[in-house]
C-alpha cells in the first residue's frame, strides 16, 4: 500500500505530504495546512485522505509496550497491525475480541473507525475492548482517554475518523481461545426471509454469524445465499493454516468485474454447496480473512478503482428495505462477488460517530463506472435514509453531506473535540 | 536461544533485526545512546518473544566506556554468542569537504569506533572459541564516489578491517560477517527521494539473520547490490573519474 492512497483507489488525493511518525514520545512534527493520521490505508474512500494537506503516517509506531499472558491485556503503539497481534497472541491462547474482515488494519485505525466484526451481535464494537489510549493533539497536549477518564474524549475519538488528534498507543483486552480453529456451519438459504429466521435462531448459540448473498438473483430467489455461523473450536488440532498467498501483481487496464463474470460467479458460488447444511473445522485465517489471502485484491477493479457501500437499516422494516436495496443492485447489473449481510446486535457503542446500530448491515463493492455507479449509490442512499439507517464513513467516497448529517445526527457534538489543525477529505466533503 | 549484543540498537535496521531474533526466542542486550528509546525497544522485544532483554547506554565515541558496555552485556546475558554492530551516521559530504572537524567526527563514528569495539570483542570471542561477529558496513565502501566518499572511506576501512579479522579468527571458530546494505528506507535516509532500488529495513534484517545463521563472510543486501557493485568496481578509473555518481 503506497502511503497516501485508500483501499478503493477512488478518489485519488492530490498534493498530499506524508510524514512518518516513529516515536510515540516525540511531539508531532511541524506540518503545513491540515493533518490527518494515516494507518495502513485500508479505509476505502477518502476518510483516510487529506487533499492538499499532510498525512501523519502511523505505521512506524509499531512497538508493543507490554502484554500480560495471564489476563490478555495488551499495550501497544497505534501503528501495530491486528495481524501482528494475532501472530504472537494466538499461540498463547489469545484472540482479537473484535476483528474486521481484514487483519491488515492498525490498532489506531480500528479505534478511529470503531470497527466491528462477525460477532457484533454478542460482542459489540472494537472500542468496547479498549481500556484507554493516549491522544496527542496538535497543540502538544497528551490525554489519557478511557471510558472513565476523559470519557467524552474517548467517545469522540472512538469512531472519530482520526479527527480529534493522533492516538499514539492504546491498551486493549484480548479474548481467551483454546486454539486456532473454528467450527463452522454453512446453511444455504433461499431468500431474505430465511436469512432473517436463521439469524434470529443463531444469535444465542453462535458467536460469529454472517451471510454471503447473491446480489444478482431476483424474484423468488432475491436475497438467496449462504449463512455462515461459527464458534471457536475446543482445544485440539485442526487442519494447517493455508500457506499459499496469492497476489494480484499489477492493475489490469480495465475492471475484471463485469456483468457476465458477476452472474457466473454468483450462481456458481450459490450452488457450490450441494447440501443445505455443511460443517467444517477451519483455521481462523481463511474463516475471518478470506480476502487477505489475495494480496492487492483491490487491483481487480482496474485503474478507476471501486466503491464499497456498507449500510445498516433498522430491524423493523429491514426485510422491506433490504428487498429494495437488492432489487436496485440486481437491476443495475453491477455489484460484487461477495455481498455480505449481517444482523448487528442491540448494543450501541460509546463512539459518537460509530457506525454500528441495531439492524441489518449490507456491504458490497461496485467497480467505478462513473455516473452510473454514483447514481445507483444515490438511489441506495434514498432507501437507507427513508428506512432510518446509515452508511459507514470508513467505506464511503461519495455520500452527500446532507445524508451524512441525517445518518449521524450527533455529528455536531463532535465539534468541540476536533483538533483544529486536523481534517480529511471525507470530513470536508460531508460538513462543508 | 542465542545471547546477542546489538550496538547501535536504535537504528531502524538493528531494530528490525532484533525483532526477528526476539520472535525466535533469543536473549538480547541493546546498546545505544538514548536510554529511553532503548527501553521502548526492549519492552517491544519482550512481547515479541525475547527470553531476556537488557539495555546499556553508550556513546561509541567514548572509547573508555567500551569495555564497560561489553561487560554489562556479558553479565546480563551470561555470555555472548553473537554481536551485531549497527551504529553509524550518514555523513554530510559537502560539510566534510570544507571542515576537517566534520570529516574526523564522521570517521570516528563510522570507522574508528567500530574498530575500537571490535578489538576487545575479537579477543573475547577468540578466547571462548565460538561465536559470530556481524558488522553493518555499506556498499558505499566498495568504491569512493564523489557524492559520499567521506562516508564511503570510513565504510571501506571497516570492510578492510573485517576482512583481516575474519582471516585471523577463522582458526578460532569465530565467524566474521560483513554486511553491505544498499539503499534502505530508514530515518537516516529520510531526505532522499526513493526509487525502485530502495529496500525496507525488514528486508535487510531478514538477510542479516540469514547471513549470521549461515556464517557467511560478505553479504550484499538486497542481493542485487552484489551485481551493481561488481559493475561499479570494474569500471576503469579513467572512465570512472568522468562519471558523476
Amino acid at each position: 500500500m503506497s502511503p497516501g492512497t485508500s483501499w478503493g483507489r477512488y478518489p485519488q488525493a492530490q498534493n498530499q505530504r506524508v510524514i512518518a511518525l516513529r516515536d510515540r514520545h516525540a511531539p508531532l512534527p511541524a506540518f503545513e495546512g491540515t493533518a490527518l493520521p494515516y494507518g495502513n490505508g485500508r479505509s476505502y474512500g477518502d476518510s483516510c485522505l487529506n487533499d492538499g494537506g499532510t498525512l501523519l503516517a502511523t505505521r512506524g509506531l509499531d512497538r508493543y509496550i507490554g502484554f500480560d499472558p495471564a489476563t490478555g491485556v495488551l499495550r501497544c503503539e497505534a501503528g501495530v497491525l491486528l495481524s501482528d497481534i494475532l501472530d504472537f497472541a494466538v499461540a498463547q491462547g489469545w484472540f482479537l475480541p473484535v476483528t474486521p474482515g481484514t487483519k491488515f488494519v492498525t490498532v489506531g485505525g480500528a479505534i478511529a473507525n470503531d470497527v466491528h466484526g462477525k460477532n457484533h451481535h454478542v460482542a459489540g464494537c472494537f472500542s468496547e475492548y479498549v481500556d484507554g489510549f493516549e491522544l496527542l493533539r496538535s497543540d502538544g497536549t497528551r490525554r489519557w482517554c478511557s471510558p472513565s477518564e476523559n470519557a467524552d474524549w474517548f467517545a469522540a475519538t472512538a469512531g472519530g475518523l482520526g479527527l480529534t488528534g493522533v492516538v499514539t498507543w492504546a491498551q486493549i483486552r484480548l479474548k481467551r481461545i483454546r486454539g486456532a480453529w473454528m467450527n463452522i456451519e454453512t446453511h444455504r438459504f433461499a431468500n431474505l426471509r430465511e436469512f432473517l429466521a436463521l439469524s434470529a435462531a443463531s444469535e444465542r448459540d453462535y458467536e460469529y454469524t454472517v451471510a454471503w448473498i447473491d446480489c444478482v438473483a431476483r424474484g423468488d430467489a432475491l436475497g438467496r445465499g449462504h449463512f455462515i455461523r461459527a464458534n471457536h473450536a475446543p482445544a485440539g488440532d485442526g487442519p494447517a493454516r493455508p500457506k499459499r498467498r496469492l497476489s494480484v501483481p499489477f492493475t489490469p487496464p480495465f475492471s475484471l468485474i463485469n456483468g457476465a463474470s458477476l452472474r457466473a460467479f454468483n450462481a456458481a458460488y450459490y450452488h457450490r454447496q450441494r447440501t443445505p447444511v455443511a460443517h467444517a473445522l477451519t483455521h481462523y485465517e481463511p474463516y475471518f480473512y478470506p480476502l487477505d489471502a489475495i494480496g492487492h485484491w483491490n487491483r481487480i477493479y482496474g485503474p478507476k478503482g471501486f466503491l464499497q457501500y456498507q449500510c445498516v437499516v433498522p430491524p423493523e422494516g429491514a426485510e422491506h428495505a433490504l428487498t429494495d436495496l437488492i432489487e436496485q443492485i440486481a437491476d443495475s447489473g453491477t455489484g460484487s462477488f461477495l455481498a455480505v449481510l449481517k444482523m448487528f446486535g442491540p448494543g450501541r457503542s460509546a463512539g459518537i460517530l460509530s457506525f454500528p446500530r441495531p439492524g441489518a448491515t449490507l456491504a458490497l463493492d461496485f467497480p467505478n463506472r462513473g455516473a452510473a455507479t454514483f447514481e445507483l449509490l444515490e438511489r441506495l442512499d434514498d432507501v437507507v435514509a427513508a428506512a432510518g439507517g446509515a452508511v459507514y464513513p470508513a467505506k464511503d467516497a461519495r455520500m452527500r453531506g446532507e445524508r451524512f448529517r441525517q445518518y449521524y445526527p450527533a455529528w455536531e457534538s463532535l465539534r468541540p473535540y476536533l483538533d483544529p489543525a486536523f481534517s480529511s477529505g471525507f470530513w470536508r466533503r460531508v460538513t462543508e | 536461544m542465542r545471547r546477542i549484543l546489538i550496538i547501535g540498537a536504535t537504528s531502524a535496521i538493528a531494530e528490525a533485526t532484533a525483532r526477528r531474533f526476539a520472535a525466535r526466542g533469543d536473549a538480547l542486550c541493546l546498546v545505544g545512546r538514548d536510554a529511553a528509546r532503548l527501553k521502548t525497544i526492549a519492552d517491544d522485544l519482550g512481547v515479541r518473544g525475547a527470553v531476556r532483554t537488557a539495555t546499556a547506554t553508550l556513546d561509541v565515541n567514548d572509547y573508555a566506556a567500551h569495555a564497560g558496555a561489553i561487560d554489562t552485556a556479558e553479565r546480563e546475558l551470561g555470555g555472548l554468542d553473537t554481536v551485531l554492530i549497527a551504529h553509524g551516521t550518514l555523513s554530510d559530504q559537502a560539510e566534510c569537504e570544507t571542515s576537517v572537524d566534520a570529516l574526523r567526527r564522521e570517521f570516528d563514528t563510522n570507522a574508528l569506533s567500530v574498530m575500537a569495539l571490535l578489538t576487545p570483542l575479537a579477543n573475547r570471542f577468540a578466547a571462548q572459541g565460538h561465536g559470530t561477529i556481524a558488522v553493518i558496513s555499506s556498499v558505499a565502501g566498495d568504491r569512493g564516489r564523489m557524492s559520499n566518499y567521506a562516508y564511503g572511506a570510513a565504510k571501506a576501512a571497516v570492510s578492510a578491517f573485517l576482512s583481516g579479522l575474519r582471516q585471523r579468527l577463522q582458526k578460532s571458530g569465530v565467524a566474521v560477517v560483513t554486511i553491505k546494505p544498499g539503499f534502505v528506507d530508514t530515518p537516516m535516509t529520510k531526505n532522499f527521494p526513493k526509487g525502485a532500488l530502495w529496500a525496507q529495513p525488514d528486508d535487510v534484517a531478514k538477510g542479516i539473520v540469514e547471513a549470521i545463521d549461515k556464517g557467511k563472510s560478505v553479504v550484499y543486501l538486497p542481493w542485487f547490490w552484489s551485481l551493481i557493485m561488481f559493475v561499479i568496481r570494474c569500471v576503469p578509473e579513467f572512465v570512472f573519474k568522468r562519471v558523476k555518481l
